[in-house]
């Protein structure tokens, strides 16, 4: 179980140290169209050509087989519109040197974990129909929709334990009103309030705008299950002997709060944090699925899985699905770590 | 005051709640639905506010309020801009739809969760159960939209179900029978969709549920006394574990309207869904506000239906219900 946990831990880390520094980890640029590569489909690595077997893999380059004309998206099937042009070979070189970009939006670098010489192009997911890197567009968006679940995690989180400390420890008239509107936020279903609130904002704005207003919608929707377990929490240990000791020795209502009621929210803000990020990243995704989050050019999962809708999109370009794959790791791992979170939790107070 | 009318009055309280909270919103909102005429240099801004003040959107907001809780009593729940009617009409027409498609998902839903969760309780760690653990822990997590895309991607593919609107083109020309089988073909699925991700969250609670009373002493008792295992489980166990599953059912109802809405968009089910998208994208304000109440009636009235099953299910609400007098 131990070990379990520890690996699971270390994935979640790995996950998000690489969608962190996903320029050093994408080969291109996320936003740079190549008209001449529009729905190509993932390259293949080879190991073997005529002169025998590499142990370095290289790759081919797409060309066109409908000329100079552009393949028609919506008829053909993509396998026919491209084949690999083997008279050049491309070997995959490590740390190479690429399209600059800013590291952790700071630092001005030009590195690449891997890459191949100019003409050639290695696209590991295939491209979109502007003929972006699709790996690029995942792991920059990846980048959007996982810091926006957990931006709003913790707005929900901060939100939802402060109104349920003050329900909880002031209890009367606040806990019964406090309460009263947690169960009318929480008697909505979500995605119809989602709907509702951003329908009273502004559509258009600039992703940095957008992305905090996203985050501070879902953040404020999802308050009041937090805030539940949060007064629960604060109810049952406000009243414990301990607590009415250090009262009796003078301890402010700062006092108590901070140092014996806070620490034993802690366990069920891990565990709702856990269980938290994934929905909310799948909220993102959902509105920025429908056009009302994050807007093009900037890539979120949610955006990218849009062109989908169109169902000819959805068939013939299966590796388009790339960002509902990431989507998926990313929310099992979470909440098989909520699980984890929820059994130890129910252990010690058993 | 018994027990149901208490209920009756809460779910009142609780739709006037989110409609205050919906006008509060607005209120907060900076933009409308005039911006974009705003734009158009052809229409003067003396239009625009003539036509504000024709939809009554100059006026304070508790005004405002007033006169669409005055509307919402005549069943019209304001006016909207983009369509030129009253809403209600308008949503009650996608709202059916809706209903159709959710009440269809609740329903399979719980004819398959529940056995499944009552045996995997029944068989702990057999085979059955290890395998229902892992499936609904995986589906639990899997994002509905996700499944909503892979599903559609298959369906598309292989092209064995309707995808696309309610009806078939030729849908006026066919016979009762054929008419129903159209809708049933198009309704399928949307309505597998959202049977899958919600059957896995339903199980794990009747497995739960069951497993508790399965532990409790009385059932260790009767196990003493020799009761067949089919007996204890159908006389002792399953009216016990009902209750909380019950219960369950009115919280069911949301994630089912959620689902529904994102489903719906994905696979072109004429309901609820698609119309709130547009209106929210075309920020008509009456529209959007209607389709939230629309979704927190259905919601209140889940819950009043699950009210109503376990008061006669359950002994202990009876009495208190009687007690109360």
């Amino acid at each position: 179980m131990r070990t379990k946990t520890a690996i699971m831990v270390a994935v979640l880390a790995g996950l998000h140290v690489v969608l962190m520094f996903a320029g050093f980890f994408a080969p291109y640029d996320p936003t740079t169209q190549d008209r001449d590569l529009p729905y190509a489909p993932p390259t293949r690595l080879h190991f073997k050509d005529s002169s025998g077997f590499h142990l370095r893999p290289f790759v081919y380059a797409w060309t066109s087989v409908l000329g100079g004309d552009q393949p028609d998206s919506s008829q053909e099937s993509s396998q026919e519109s491209y084949k690999e042009d083997r008279s050049h070979e491309y070997p995959i070189r490590l740390f190479v040197s690429g399209p600059s970009y800013k590291l952790l939006g700071i630092y001005e670098t030009s590195a690449h974990l891997f890459g191949v010489a100019e003409p050639g192009k290695v696209l590991l997911f295939g491209t979109d129909g502007y003929g972006r890197d699709e790996l690029s567009r995942v792991l920059f968006g990846g980048q959007i929709s996982v810091s926006a679940g957990i931006t709003a995690t913790i707005i929900a989180l901060l939100a939802g334990s402060i109104l349920g400390i003050i329900a909880g420890y002031y209890g009367r008239w606040i806990d019964e009103s406090l309460m009263g509107l947690t169960e009318l936020f929480l008697s909505l279903p979500w995605l119809y309030f989602l709907l509702g609130v951003r329908a009273f904002l502004p559509l258009h704005l600039s992703t940095i705008r957008t992305f905090f207003l996203l985050t501070g919608v879902i953040g404020l929707i999802g308050w009041a299950r937090p805030a539940r377990l949060v007064r629960g929490v604060v109810l049952s240990s406000r009243n414990r002997n301990y607590v009415l000791a250090a009262r009796g020795f003078g301890g402010s209502d700062f006092y108590l709060l901070r140092r014996h009621i806070l620490p034993e929210t802690f366990g069920v803000l891990l565990t709702q944090a856990a269980l938290l990020v994934p929905r909310y990243i799948a909220a993102e995704v959902t509105l920025s699925f429908f056009g009302l989050g994050v807007n093009e050019p900037v890539p979120s999962w949610g955006n990218m899985l849009s062109t989908l809708q169109q169902y000819s999109v959805l068939v013939s370009y299966g590796w388009l699905l790339a960002p509902a794959c990431a989507l998926v790791i990313t929310s099992v791992i979470y909440s098989s770590l909520a699980d984890v979170f929820h059994s130890r939790l129910k252990s010690y107070s058993t | 005051m018994n027990y149901l009318g208490r209920r009756l009055v809460r779910a009142v309280l609780l739709l006037v709640g989110v409609s205050a909270l919906c006008f509060l919103f607005t209120e907060m909102a900076p933009g409308s639905f005039f911006d974009e005429m705003r734009l158009n240099p052809q229409i003067s801004p003396e239009t625009i506010a003539a036509l504000r003040s024709h939809y009554g959107l100059d006026q304070p907001p508790l005004v405002r309020y007033g006169r669409w809780m005055k509307s919402a009593i005549h069943a019209d729940l304001g006016y909207s801009i983009a369509y030129n009617t009253p809403v209600a009409p308008l949503l009650w027409r996608r709202a059916k739809n809706t209903l159709l498609l959710t009440t269809t998902a609740l329903l399979l839903t719980w004819i398959i969760s529940v056995p499944l969760g009552v045996w995997a309780a029944n068989r702990r760690g057999g085979l059955l159960d290890k395998a229902i653990n892992v499936t609904s822990s995986f589906l639990v997590s899997v994002p509905e939209l996700v499944i909503a895309v892979a599903l559609l991607a298959i369906v598309v593919r292989w092209r064995f179900l309707r995808v696309g609107g309610m009806m078939s083109a030729d849908f006026e020309g066919l016979s009762t029978w054929a008419k129903l089988q159209d809708i049933i073909v198009h309704l399928a699925l949307p309505a597998i969709i959202l049977v899958l991700s919600e059957t896995a969250v339903i199980v794990r609670h009747v497995r739960a549920g069951v497993l508790e009373v399965l532990g409790a002493p009385y059932v260790q008792a009767a196990r003493g006394f020799g009761l067949g295992r089919t007996r204890l489980l159908c006389r002792h166990v399953l009216p016990v574990a009902a209750n909380p599953a019950i219960s369950l059912l009115g919280f069911s109802l949301a994630g089912l309207l959620s689902g529904s809405l994102l489903v719906e968009v994905v696979c072109g089910w004429p309901g609820l869904g698609p119309l709130i998208l547009e209106a929210t994208l075309s920020r008509d304000l009456y529209l959007v506000i209607g389709g939230i109440m629309f979704s927190a009636l259905f919601m209140v009235g889940g819950n009043l239906v699950a009210d109503v099953l376990l008061l006669a299910s359950d002994p202990r609400i009876r009495k208190e219900a009687t007690d109360a007098h």
